[in-house]
């Protein structure tokens, strides 16, 4: 069946079956691969993209519970002001090791970010607590994210 | 770049005169081929020597260097052209780095028996005479070409951001300018290397050349790979290692949207479809009948106790030192205890995968891997193709650990790809990635010690049994029944022990594939003697620092971290009830490294590792972030192993599936990390896995310390941990 999605503000028209993971369109169907495969079970947070701005699994996401939200994946979180900021917390920090949980660790910190400019490290614990980093740069993040927060507030 | 030639030039023009040789390179700029093998050895091996990383300078000034060690998170793309950059008086960003293509005559590993290998933690150690010396031939050969072309002194002449400069005059030239010249002038045959106190960018934190792609999704790893028209496919492998494929039911899966084949092999099947959702679909399924063979039955535990009866009978003599029978007599005390550490899965967050087109005339492989080499030789064996056919293209590496230095998911990506018309990406669930990984072998420890009667260990005993990966990896290397991998940290102990006698007993598991895992041998030797060493000093009713500072006399550079940590520590500081701090000390890798964990265990046996001080003498630093990133890293990686690593078989079925069920730290369980660098200039030692082997007694020590319970099998047992009601 197809469906009308809109990605990066960009619209597509997909045909595969309803029950198809999100994350399998958005790479193996659309060939946009910042997205990364984890787990298929929402234990890892690798493939986390942003439905109307709100981190979600797009593993365990069909295509037709989608509707009509915006989608917006690693690729474009650049152009939020909270993607940006992350980004570039990340590598002034020298976040990445490996990278390949990068992509959803930032998803899951620009929502964070864009929802609560002044996170608690409880809350940071609890935002990015779904996100798995075998290299293990939980400090770095950590130190990202307030960095990220402290241009936050300086920016408002 | 065209490599066949590079390739070609290198094996005709041998030269015994030492490390390097020039030669024009595509484009008319300087090439010069270095060799990470020694000269000696190459005067050995005249007729076979083969330069093996190359260096060019082009003529727009960009210096390009072709890589033998593959980029996985470890910052080597970043600490190796540094070394060159040093000497070659260039800044870093005009370095630009590509990966190596398979060759094991240019690119072998000279400290891992010339395998193409990334590994153990030494492309520092390996690089560091060689490339640094490559970088200060190639400034002494532009600096020759300038003073030629100005006809002065090369004394009078200096290098410098990538130019040669005439002080006296004021001239320049720049690298670029002076490239074409330089290929036709000799190699100078001896050069001087920088002294330490003049290094510019080594000790220095670098940013990583490697993280820019990683922030905005456009990195490719291997499993993004998508060459035009590539389908996917995944895969089911017996459960049970060995067994077989006896029958399939795939009409239900034919019949899922976008699957568009099922391929049948002897001890797997495949779904191969447009994209991974239909592919995993289809999978779901198939029904598949499975022929179990023999380890139907096996279980973790039948292993365990074939090791611990192995470890009854005599080994292969790994070290002697002394009389340890005498010593024993001689003791006045005596401490006896053996110890387990499971098999552990590497679970890297990219799952395995691998890319192929199988044609008429080739085989062409798209993977991250850690011995491209390897994958090539094994693409064609298993592709029936001579080595010539077939191409391999190298990708980030989303976490290697140990798992990419295999190439079984290749061979297996080849046999489904000779089924399919076109490329196929052939990605493995998580499940199957838990389930088929070579696992860290499982080991057995039996030790004992005597004490005099001022509770100094006067004989050591230690014998263990497990699986010799090098032994079925690198077979050369296993000699009289040894490696160098299973003993290392077992053996040449820091500590000074009068008598000492260690045995290794191969014994390898029924059915289930071993390899390398981050730490390697010292994953297994570190904790167990370093648990063992504070058994002897509660033993001796002595503190567990100044316990092993007694010992340390000889190794001075051991002591010193050893003390570093505990005062950073505050080793001597009180805790709450239920808080411990724990220690441990190694040298493996060519590092000394001690740690200091402060544990809390809680009413329910539940640990948490609170804070670890790390103090480490490497040798020289490269990069200093580098070093830092490595160690949060890998004592991450050894807590996670400490508290949950288990690999488990029923019925000869691997029972962990995905994170649930092997769990990984989180970042609210992460301890806060401090780490402590002992400056010096010694050669430098190996960073990527030393933490990883050196955090988990340090944890089990505090645990110790926090409850009085001695673990002696990992992972750590909650429930023996519950506070007594």
């Amino acid at each position: 069946m197809a469906f009308s999605i809109e990605v990066n503000r960009k619209a597509y028209v997909v045909d595969v079956d309803g029950d198809t993971p999100l994350l399998w369109v958005l790479r193996d169907v659309l060939g946009m691969t910042g997205t990364k495969f984890g787990c298929g079970m929402a234990l890892c947070g690798a493939c986390t993209v942003h439905l109307d701005g709100v981190a979600i699994r797009s593993c365990i996401t069909r295509i037709d519970s989608i509707g009509t939200s915006q989608i917006t994946t690693v690729e474009a979180i650049g152009s939020t002001a909270a993607g940006a900021t992350v980004q570039k917390a990340w590598l002034d920090r020298e976040v990445v090791q490996c990278g390949y949980c990068q992509s959803g660790q930032i998803m899951s910190a620009a929502a964070l970010l864009a929802s609560n400019s002044r996170p608690t490290d409880a809350q940071i614990d609890a935002a990015m607590s779904g996100n798995i980093c075998r290299c293990g740069t939980y400090l770095r993040i950590r130190e990202a994210i307030k960095q990220a927060t402290q241009s936050n507030g300086q920016r408002g | 770049m065209d490599l066949d030639r590079l390739e070609s030039r290198a094996a005709s023009s041998v030269s015994r005169r030492g490390f390097l040789q020039a030669g024009a390179a595509a484009g008319g700029g300087l090439l010069l081929s270095l060799s990470l093998v020694s000269p000696k050895r190459d005067a050995e091996a005249a007729a076979d020597f083969a330069p093996n990383a190359f260096i060019r300078i082009e003529r727009d000034g960009q210096i390009v260097l072709t890589m033998p060690y593959v980029e996985m998170g470890q910052g080597t793309y970043t600490s190796i052209p540094m070394l060159i950059a040093e000497e070659l008086e260039v800044d870093l960003k005009q370095v630009q780095v590509e990966h190596a293509p398979p060759n094991e005559k240019l690119y072998g590993n000279p400290l891992l028996g010339g395998i193409q290998v990334t590994g153990n933690s030494n492309a520092v150690r390996a690089s560091w005479q060689p490339l640094r010396q490559a970088g200060a031939t190639a400034k002494a050969m532009l600096v020759a070409a300038a003073a030629k072309h100005w006809n002065v002194d090369p004394a009078s002449c200096r290098a410098q951001s990538g130019e040669v400069l005439h002080a006296a005059t004021g001239r320049k030239l720049k690298y670029g300018e002076l490239a074409a010249d330089a290929a036709h002038l000799p190699v100078p045959d001896k050069v001087a290397l920088k002294r330490p106190q003049d290094f510019k960018l080594i000790g220095t934190p670098a940013k990583r050349l490697d993280t820019a792609g990683k922030v905005n999704g456009t990195a490719v790893y291997g499993i993004d790979v998508r060459p035009p028209g590539v389908k996917i496919a995944t895969l089911a492998q017996s459960p049970v290692f060995g067994g077989r494929v006896k029958s399939v039911d795939d009409a239900a899966a034919k019949a899922v949207k976008g699957v568009r084949q099922i391929v049948r092999l002897d001890d797997a099947v495949a779904v191969v479809a447009d994209h991974m959702g239909a592919a995993k679909k289809g999978l779901e399924a198939v029904k598949i009948e499975w022929d179990e063979g023999s380890h139907a039955k096996l279980r973790t535990d039948q292993i365990a106790s074939e090791l611990e009866k192995a470890t009854l009978t005599p080994g292969s003599v790994a070290q002697n030192i002394g009389n340890v029978e005498k010593g024993m007599v001689d003791a006045v005390t005596k401490v006896e205890a053996t110890y387990e550490v499971p098999f552990l899965a590497h679970a890297t967050m990219e799952p395995m995968n691998c890319t192929v087109h199988v044609r008429n005339d080739g085989c062409e492989v798209w993977v991250g891997s850690q011995v491209i080499a390897r994958v090539q030789a094994a693409a064609a064996k298993t592709a029936g193709m001579p080595l010539d056919n077939v191409v391999v293209h190298n990708h980030l590496i989303g976490g290697g650990f140990g798992r990419r230095l295999e190439v079984d998911g290749v061979i297996r990506a080849v046999e489904i790809a000779k089924h399919v018309e076109g490329p196929v990406k052939v990605v493995w669930t998580r499940e199957e990635d838990i389930q088929h990984d070579m696992y860290r072998p499982y080991w057995f420890d039996r030790l004992s010690a005597g004490l005099d009667e001022k509770g100094k260990p006067v004989a050591w005993n230690h014998r263990y049994a497990g699986s010799s990966v090098i032994a079925r990896w690198a077979p050369p290397f296993f000699n009289n029944g040894l490696d160098p991998d299973t003993t290392e940290g077992a053996i040449d102990l820091v500590y000074t022990l009068p008598n000492m006698h260690v045995e290794y007993v191969q014994v390898e598991p029924p059915g289930i594939p071993t390899a390398f895992w981050r730490s390697v041998g010292p994953s297994h030797t570190v904790f167990v003697v370093e648990s063992f060493m504070d058994e002897l000093a509660a033993a001796a009713k002595q503190d567990p620092v100044a316990y092993r500072l007694a010992l340390l006399d000889k190794t001075p550079r051991a002591k010193a971290v050893l003390a570093l940590a505990a005062e950073k520590a505050g080793w001597a500081e009180p805790l709450p009830e239920r808080v411990g701090r724990g220690v441990s000390l190694q040298y493996a890798f060519a590092t000394y490294m001690a740690q200091v964990a402060e544990v809390e265990v809680g009413k329910n046996g539940a640990v948490r590792v609170r804070r670890v001080v790390c103090a480490l003498d490497c040798g020289t630093v490269v990069n200093p972030d580098t070093v830092l990133a490595q160690i949060q890293s890998a004592i991450i990686f050894g807590i996670t192993a400490a508290l949950y690593g288990e690999i488990t078989l029923n019925d000869g079925r691997v029972q962990q599936t995905n994170f649930d069920s092997y769990q990984l730290l989180r970042i609210d369980e992460a301890p806060a990390i401090e780490v402590h660098i002992v400056q010096n200039f010694e050669a430098p030692g190996g960073i990527g896995e030393p933490g990883t082997s050196a955090i988990v007694p340090a944890v089990s020590n505090a645990i110790f310390a926090a409850t009085g319970k001695r673990l002696r099998k990992l992972p750590v047992e909650r429930a023996a941990l519950k506070q007594p009601v």
